[in-house]
């Protein structure tokens, strides 16, 4: 056992510390795709290696050596000051990793600068009404028709397809084939003529997502990520990556300490609700269990440097445990509020701009996203012990 | 950066799976359980293996080992609920004994195996109905109840201010009792005194907290180990049984309270890692971590156990599959040294949010 970083870290810690405190005024107050500030900000970042740090210079980024240790590093002290990280989104976080793996030269060179530096704004094209949790049985189509795909069908729970310039999109191409070995991935346009975003309201009252429609889409034939037929593939690369994001133990961890000064600052009869025995256990419940997340996390760290260890269960109840503890301690801080804890919008007695009853209601819809609880389960219990899928049903006369 | 066992510790961890797979299987544990056979031959065993000297120091004749080195054993003795006074002798007697830096050359005979000393805690954790001590004059009055370790040679005992005496067993106006709990694989006794000669070891309230934090943190490596076994045992026996015609493991309610007892338990192995760590390295943390994870293994070991016995239907109720004496391990760890409750009050105490 071994928490240190090494000394040989002390020195880029100091690094970061020192462009931390000669810039944070830069810092944007508001982050949001799209804000010249923001975009500013990023293009700081790259230059100084706090963002894009491990993508080639050729494709715009910084081009260091991956070191999850200085990444970590990083990702601390900006916490620490509680700084903007740069900008995140779909494109940056999912499409750029996709793309140094199986793009082309000529994709890489076309898009990942721009993404990288907020320039092209991308959404995801993945679910739609019939395909869920289900999502390989996806019927967005698109048929070759001479040098162009013809793209018809609708995707939905499409988060900022309203901003987007571009969208990465799984469709249909291969209509005969087995489903996971149907569809491909495709780029494009989010001005192509015929698309129509619509946006979804959620029970936050935000537009947090969208629907999005096609209507014959066409797209030139080489905007295409890997051979046709192998958009799962693709897709099933980058949904990894998104699950454990969801979820980040220190992000949890300071929504707990956030929870404790409430406590210290509402009272019921002019006494603290921290003073409460009742809520201080459940107070203490959730903490224990956040430190336990945040245990498995340095284990997680620790492996993806020493190849030698065996996290892989360990990684795979992260999503499952981390939205599901968030929206528990959300809710004990709408608990801690009592009446005040049901106020929302303009209400003037909110907390904290009513952010503990908007990430209440988020963390729900985050528990469903990215993988439903219900299909993490499936995959802990199939990918990580090894138990038998469930048999399939006799198949249905005109089953496709 | 490296969060886990050493190849050292991955050592230590194989040679005692190796010898309780063979010399302590279930069979053994149930002639123990039901009283036919005591655990001094396989703390013999584990004693060649230089299990009870594990925390005692060189200087002392132990191997000085870490708190993490003791968690890899006691995580082993509970996933083979293994009988054995490893947590009194081998863990918190020696953290009092050094912590107070009293009556050390005692502990020269623990590593050896020759002496047990068995620990009663339970006046300074919470005082209970039925029990309470005085002492007067050296001399120490009254009860104490479900001390560890009804076969010790010594005891520990706390009183209700945290003071710490060592009495020897054989010592006149001392009786003992052994009390039958729900654990089988555990022994426990009712000491009862009449001015008794005591000795006192410590009178710092921190050298009791140094040694409750240590038992701890390994109960809740051996609720860690229960629960696993328990976990093992239920994915196992779901892949054998069959109804309508499928392995009851194929079915979706059955695979989902596997995935829940495992999305449980997984990041409690590096809780316990975590907390054992500190108790050496991490002085400011060692008593909320402790507190903390002993708290959340037991809410995770009902969960796991029960669960595990739900998945096993009829057969996990009964004595044949002996299910149970898992089920029953983490039951006794939760009350024993603090349930839940008092142990979340004690965390909010270290953290300075409860008085």
């Amino acid at each position: 056992m071994d928490l240190s970083f090494g000394a040989g870290y002390d020195e880029f810690r100091a690094e970061v510390q020192q462009f931390i405190a000669a810039s944070s005024d830069k810092s944007p107050k508001q982050s949001g795709m799209g804000n010249a500030e923001a975009i500013a900000w990023q293009k700081l970042l790259i230059e100084n290696g706090y963002a894009a740090r491990t993508i080639p210079r050729e494709y715009g980024g910084f081009g260091a050596e991956p070191d999850i240790i200085k990444s970590r590093i990083i990702a601390e002290e900006f916490s620490k000051a509680e700084i903007n990280t740069g900008l995140g989104g779909q494109g940056i976080s999912m499409l750029t990793p996709v793309l140094l793996e199986m793009g082309t030269e000529e994709q890489k060179q076309q898009f990942i600068k721009p993404t990288i530096h907020g320039e092209m704004i991308w959404c995801q094209g993945y679910s739609e009404p019939g395909a869920g949790s289900d999502l390989a049985s996806l019927t967005t189509k698109a048929e070759l028709d001479g040098d162009e795909w013809v793209i018809n069908g609708q995707k939905i729970w499409t988060s900022t397809a309203h901003l987007a310039d571009w969208i990465f999109c799984l469709v249909r191409t291969e209509p005969e084939a087995p489903k996971h070995q149907g569809i491909s991935f495709l780029l494009f346009s989010m001005d192509t003529p015929g698309i129509e975003v619509r946006p979804l309201v959620d029970m936050t009252d935000a537009a947090n997502f969208n629907e999005v429609f096609f209507t014959d889409v066409r797209v030139p034939k080489d905007q295409i990520v890997g051979q046709r037929g192998q958009g799962w593939q693709v897709a099933n690369a980058i949904l990894g990556h998104e699950r454990g994001s969801l979820a980040p133990p220190d992000a949890a961890l300071s929504r707990l300490n956030g929870v404790i000064k409430l406590m210290n600052s509402e009272s019921v009869n002019g006494e603290r609700v921290i003073d409460k025995p009742v809520f201080r256990d459940r107070l203490m419940k959730i903490q224990g269990r956040v430190l336990a997340m945040k245990c498995n996390d340095m284990r997680l760290l620790s492996a993806s440097i020493n190849k030698n260890q065996d996290a892989k269960l360990a990684g795979m109840v992260v999503k499952l445990l981390g939205t599901e503890l968030r929206h528990e301690l959300e809710a004990l801080a709408v608990d801690v509020m009592g009446e005040i804890g049901i106020a929302y919008g303009d209400n003037p007695h909110l907390r904290g701009n009513g952010s503990w009853q908007y990430q209440y209601m988020f963390y729900l819809g985050l528990i469903i996203g990215g993988g439903t609880s219900q299909i993490q389960k499936n995959i802990i219990s199939e990918r990580g012990l090894g138990m038998p899928r469930e048999p399939k049903p006799a198949a249905k006369a005109n089953a496709s | 950066m490296e969060f886990g066992l050493s190849s050292e510790q991955t050592l230590l961890q194989d040679s005692v799976n190796r010898f309780l797979t063979e010399q302590v299987p279930l069979d053994r544990v149930r002639k123990i359980a039901a009283g036919e056979s005591s655990d001094a031959e396989s703390w013999s065993g584990l004693t060649d293996l230089g299990i009870p000297g594990l925390l005692i120091s060189e200087a002392n004749g132990g191997l000085g080992l870490s708190s993490l080195d003791a968690a890899v054993v006691s995580e082993l003795l509970g996933y083979h609920v293994t009988p054995s006074p490893f947590i009194s002798s081998a863990v918190m007697a020696p953290a009092a004994m050094q912590a107070a830096a009293r009556r050390e050359d005692l502990l020269g005979s623990v590593a050896t195996g020759e002496t047990r000393i068995g620990i009663a805690f339970a006046e300074g954790i919470g005082a209970r109905n039925d029990a309470g001590l005085t002492v007067d004059g050296g001399k120490l009055s009254g009860k104490s109840l479900f001390a560890l370790d009804a076969d010790a040679n010594y005891y520990l005992v706390s009183t209700d201010t945290q003071k710490i005496y060592l009495v020897d067993a054989n010592a006149s106006g001392l009786s003992r009792s052994s009390l039958t709990t729900i654990d089988r694989t555990r022994s426990t006794c009712e000491l009862t005194y009449e001015k008794v000669n005591a000795e006192l070891i410590s009178d710092d309230p921190d050298v009791f907290r140094i040694a409750l934090d240590a038992g701890l943190v390994s109960l809740s490596a051996d609720t860690l180990g229960a629960s696993q076994c328990a976990l093992d045992q239920a994915v196992t026996y779901a892949g054998q049984r069959e109804q309508f015609n499928r392995v009851i493991a194929s079915f979706q309610a059955v695979k989902h309270m596997c995935a829940e007892m495992v999305a449980g338990l997984e990041p409690c192995r590096s809780m316990v890692w975590y907390a054992a760590h500190a108790l050496d390295e991490i002085p400011e943390e060692s008593t909320m971590m402790a507190s903390h994870t002993k708290a959340h293994l037991s809410e995770v070991g009902q969960f796991v156990t029960r669960t595990s016995t739900e998945v096993h239907g009829g057969m996990g109720f009964t004595d044949l599959v002996g299910l149970h004496y898992w089920f029953k391990r983490a039951g006794f760890n939760r009350q024993l040294l603090g349930s839940p409750e008092l142990l979340r009050e004690r965390a909010a105490r270290a953290q300075g949010l409860a008085a």
